[in-house]
């Protein structure tokens, strides 16, 4: 297991954010997710077709977890009558009212320049990565031969 | 097509700004007035049944509201005298020119037919009798709504005539206003690119508010700005607004201040429920501010220089009022529609720049 | 020891933490079946061979599906198969015991007023009134009932005012806002004369099935239909107002529930300017009609307005009166407020206790 708390780099707001090795790749399968704590904030992981991606899991409006949503499409349409589903599975509708936030960039939709849920790099690294560093395993344990997911924060 | 008028429409440019006034009431003064405008089988048909008495229930004309106590003029309908209407409203409150809202009875109707020759006679009369008399004074066209397509053919023979401004409906018809059964005269009205106005007044085919019928003509009046939301959602709803976006919305004669309520209410409920109606692209606040005007009376508001000021900021700034004295319903006493804390700014932008801004006749200058 | 003594002994007992009042929780059965089971048999023998014909177009389904199931919140569904609101663990877990709640109101929903068969509202509104007591306020003293009446059948409606008004586990009388006729109507007035006799305030939710939900017409969307309930609560008002029921009955409390509130201050500005023009219409209103809202109508806050800058709702609830205004999180809806997070406007301690306590513990009827 490795438990090296190396500091890499600033955030956008300047703090330090590190890689946490939280799951292994198939622990969330393609249109699953799951919620990870990471330094103390729940970040919901999602796969998209085999790309990850990670959102805090408190919704702006009113701080519902995003978690408890549903996947689905974005409805377009110019006039009734037109209306399509787009990019179906890649929205989370918040649990309570509803909003619907892009799992890709976790832009919100009803207003999207002001509300945006925070958002965390997620990647996949194989386990023989992991020894070098700097990597810190939350709950997982890790071996060379598999492959993980990380998360930034 | 008569001469236009010769005030000149200039937006203010050299300081002598065009002021107009967006919502006054010509009365129809009987059904024997439109006969001239009507043929042979209707004339008999009004005359032989003796049917006249066609104000609408919106307007009772006695009520206190239909006309304001110094206006009234014994025996005679609110608003039928034209000589009072251009003195009080064009001379006493200073505009230039006003725009004619003649609500009557061909816009109730239960009978299609009568709708529609009622209101074709409407517009004839007003054409000759009001518009050919007096230069400044402009109207909308009233269709038979009852009938979209009879309120199209009406809306093209009126558009020859560029003193006709805008379209008028009620807020209250047979069907809410978005529906796709009146696109036509959507059609007609992004052809010509003509306004579409709101008016108050209802066609009383069901019962006034959502909770059935109060006893009070108090309380229809008092419900009126919740059909102009309920106009507002379903336009918004059915995709008319996303299908025509060349149209702007005159909300006439609504009220103001339960604009901005409506406004974050239907905006809270669409940012939940929004794929139900994917044509809405953006909340309803904004597309309000984007496609939607209102105009001045009756001013429902505080006469506080703060608060006006604070509301218009809600609403969307001081582009969304248009300048009305709503002549002759009673709403305000004195020689002033503008309410005294009124702002200036907002005094010049709602009666010059807003109307011109959308009354794209107006700036036709001949 | 009264009601609002157990609540201030409970607030007394536990110093440093909040508490809040809600005026809004709906309570579920399990599921429809279990509900149908409590109906004596003739009802029950009736609603399964004709269901319950209400006024839309469906045989068992509002003429506007909602967007969400049940109109719940998705994370409200209880692990044991019941409907959201039916699973008092969980909502303790997520409501009750997460935010300091002392009182809650229940409001039970989408029976009982929505029927058009008169004897079958009576019996389902007895029902609901048992049931309450037994699958909630039994088990969670923190939760209070309100007694659902048969509204449009004024008689019945007075006898199960009747029924249950010493029982000090009821703090209201429900209506919902759908109605057959504006409340202020005279067939409604024997309800406000019973629930005055006993100290009990009238909450009227919003809800229910009747005609067109506007003067317009029929809307075809969710979307409108939602708006339109607005309306409801605002016909309410005004015709409460205006028809005279507070000029009669100036005891009476009411709580306008799940309407909104921001729109009331531009109502009764409008009232009062119609009545200073129409007043003549209406003579038994004779005072201006804000008065009349000022001094006998309370509002529940959910759904909270939102505007582009909240701190505008400060100057709204000012108008309306800060001792006008009940938290409501309408738990376990989709439109759910949440305590901490819906007031997005500054308001100050004494501002907000109002709001989340002190206001609810003087309009219920808790002695
Ligand atoms: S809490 Fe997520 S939309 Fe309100």
């Amino acid at each position: 297991m490795v438990q090296s708390e190396r500091r890499l780099k600033r955030g956008r707001q300047g703090e330090f954010v590190s890689k946490h090795v939280v799951a292994r790749v198939e622990d969330i399968g393609p249109g699953e997710r799951r919620v990870v704590t990471v330094r103390n904030r729940p970040i919901v992981i999602f796969n998209l077709d085999g790309e990850f991606f990670g959102l805090l899991n408190r919704c702006p409006h009113q701080a519902a977890s995003l978690s408890q949503g549903i996947q689905a499409g974005f409805a377009i349409a110019e006039v009734p009558g037109t209306e399509r589903c787009i990019r179906r599975g890649e929205f989370i509708r918040c649990p309570w009212h509803g909003w619907e936030y892009d799992i890709r960039t976790g832009q919100s939709w009803c207003d999207p320049e002001s509300i945006l849920v925070r958002r965390f790099k997620v990647e996949r690294v194989p386990g023989s990565e992991l020894v070098k560093g700097p990597f810190v395993a939350e709950t997982v344990e890790v071996s060379t031969d598999e492959e993980y997911i990380y998360v930034e924060a | 097509m008569p001469e236009l008028s010769e005030a000149r429409p200039d937006g203010g440019s050299n300081g002598t700004a065009l002021k107009i006034d967006c919502d006054v009431h010509p009365g129809v003064p009987t059904v024997e007035a439109l006969m001239p405008y009507m043929d042979d089988y209707w004339v008999d048909e009004f005359r032989n049944r003796q049917i006249d008495g066609l104000e609408i229930a919106t307007y009772p004309p006695n009520a206190p509201l239909s006309c304001r106590p110094d206006w009234r003029r014994d025996g005679e309908r609110p608003g039928a005298d034209r000589d009072q209407l251009s003195d009080v409203v064009l001379d006493t409150f200073g505009s230039d020119i006003a725009i004619c809202n003649p609500v009557y009875g061909g816009l109730v109707a239960l009978s299609e037919q009568m709708a529609a020759v009622l209101c074709r006679a409407t517009n004839c009369w007003i054409a000759e009798q009001w518009l050919d008399r007096d230069p400044r004074l402009r109207s909308s066209i009233v269709v038979p709504a009852q009938n979209p397509i009879l309120a199209a053919e009406e809306i093209e023979r009126c558009a020859a005539d560029a003193r006709f401004v805008q379209i008028m409906l009620l807020v209250a018809n047979e069907l809410l206003l978005g529906r796709q059964y009146y696109w036509p005269i959507y059609e007609a009205a992004q052809k010509h690119g003509l306004p579409i106005c709101i008016h108050a007044g209802s066609m009383y085919r069901y019962p006034t508010t959502p909770s059935g019928w109060p006893s009070h003509y108090l309380q229809d009046y008092a419900a009126t700005p919740q059909l102009f939301t309920a106009q507002m959602q379903n336009l918004m709803s059915e995709g008319a607004l996303a299908r025509f976006p060349g149209i702007t919305f005159v909300l006439a004669e609504s009220g103001i201040s339960w604009l901005p309520p409506y406004m974050w209410r239907a905006s809270r409920t669409w940012k939940g429920v929004r794929g139900e109606v994917p044509w809405i692209k953006r909340a309803p606040s904004a597309e309000v501010r984007d496609r939607f005007r209102v105009t001045l009376q009756p001013f429902d508001v505080t006469d506080d220089h703060d608060r006006i000021e604070k509301l218009v900021e809600q609403i969307g700034g001081e582009h969304m009022l248009l300048f009305s004295s709503d002549f002759p319903h009673w709403q305000f006493d004195g020689d002033d529609p503008v309410p005294s804390a009124m702002p200036e700014h907002l005094v010049r932008k709602m009666r010059t720049d807003n109307p011109l801004s959308i009354y794209t006749r107006l700036r036709e200058d001949k | 020891m009264s009601v609002r003594e157990t609540i201030l002994q409970t607030v007394e007992g536990s110093p440093g933490r909040e508490f809040i009042i809600d005026s809004d929780i709906h309570p579920e059965p399990y599921s429809p079946q279990s509900f149908r089971e409590r109906l004596p048999a003739r009802w029950r023998e009736h609603c399964e061979t004709y269901g319950d014909p209400q006024r839309g177009p469906y045989a068992a389904l509002t003429g506007y599906p909602r967007y969400i199931p049940r109109t719940s919140r998705r994370d409200a569904w209880p692990s044991n198969g019941g409907l959201p609101g039916s699973d008092l663990e969980l909502m303790r877990e997520q409501h009750l015991d997460r935010h300091g709640v002392a009182l809650g109101v229940l409001e039970p929903l989408g029976q009982g007023s929505w029927t058009r068969n008169l004897e079958l509202m009576g019996a389902v509104c007895s029902a609901l009134n048992e049931w309450q007591l037994e699958d909630f306020v039994a088990h969670e003293p923190r939760l209070k009932a309100s007694i659902v009446v048969p509204m449009e059948d004024a008689p019945a409606a007075v006898a199960e005012i009747r029924k249950h008004a010493d029982n000090r586990d009821f703090v209201q009388v429900q209506m919902n806002s759908l109605s057959e006729e504006p409340f202020g109507r005279r067939k409604y007035w024997p309800i406000y004369e019973e629930a005055v006799s006993h100290g009990l305030p009238v909450g009227i939710h919003v809800g229910g099935s009747t005609g067109a939900r506007t003067g317009g017409g029929w809307p075809s969307y969710y979307n409108e239909e939602h708006y339109s309930l607005v309306n409801s609560t605002q016909a309410h008002l005004t015709s409460l107002v205006l028809e005279g029921v507070f000029e009669h009955f100036p005891a009476l409390k009411v709580i306008l529930i799940e309407g909104g509130i921001a729109w009331t201050p531009a109502l009764s500005t409008r009232l009062d300017r119609l009545w200073s023009r129409l007043g003549s219409e209406v003579p038994h209103c004779r005072k201006p009609p804000s008065e009349y809202v000022k001094a006998n109508v309370f509002f529940s806050t959910q759904p909270m307005e939102e505007p582009e800058n909240p701190e505008d709702l400060l100057q709204i609830f000012a108008d309306i009166g800060w001792n006008n205004i009940l938290y409501a999180s309408d738990y376990p809806h989709w439109d759910y407020d949440d305590p901490e997070y819906a007031f997005k406007a500054p308001l100050s301690v004494e501002q907000k206790r109002k709001i989340m306590f002190d206001n609810a513990l003087s309009v219920y009827r808790l002695d």
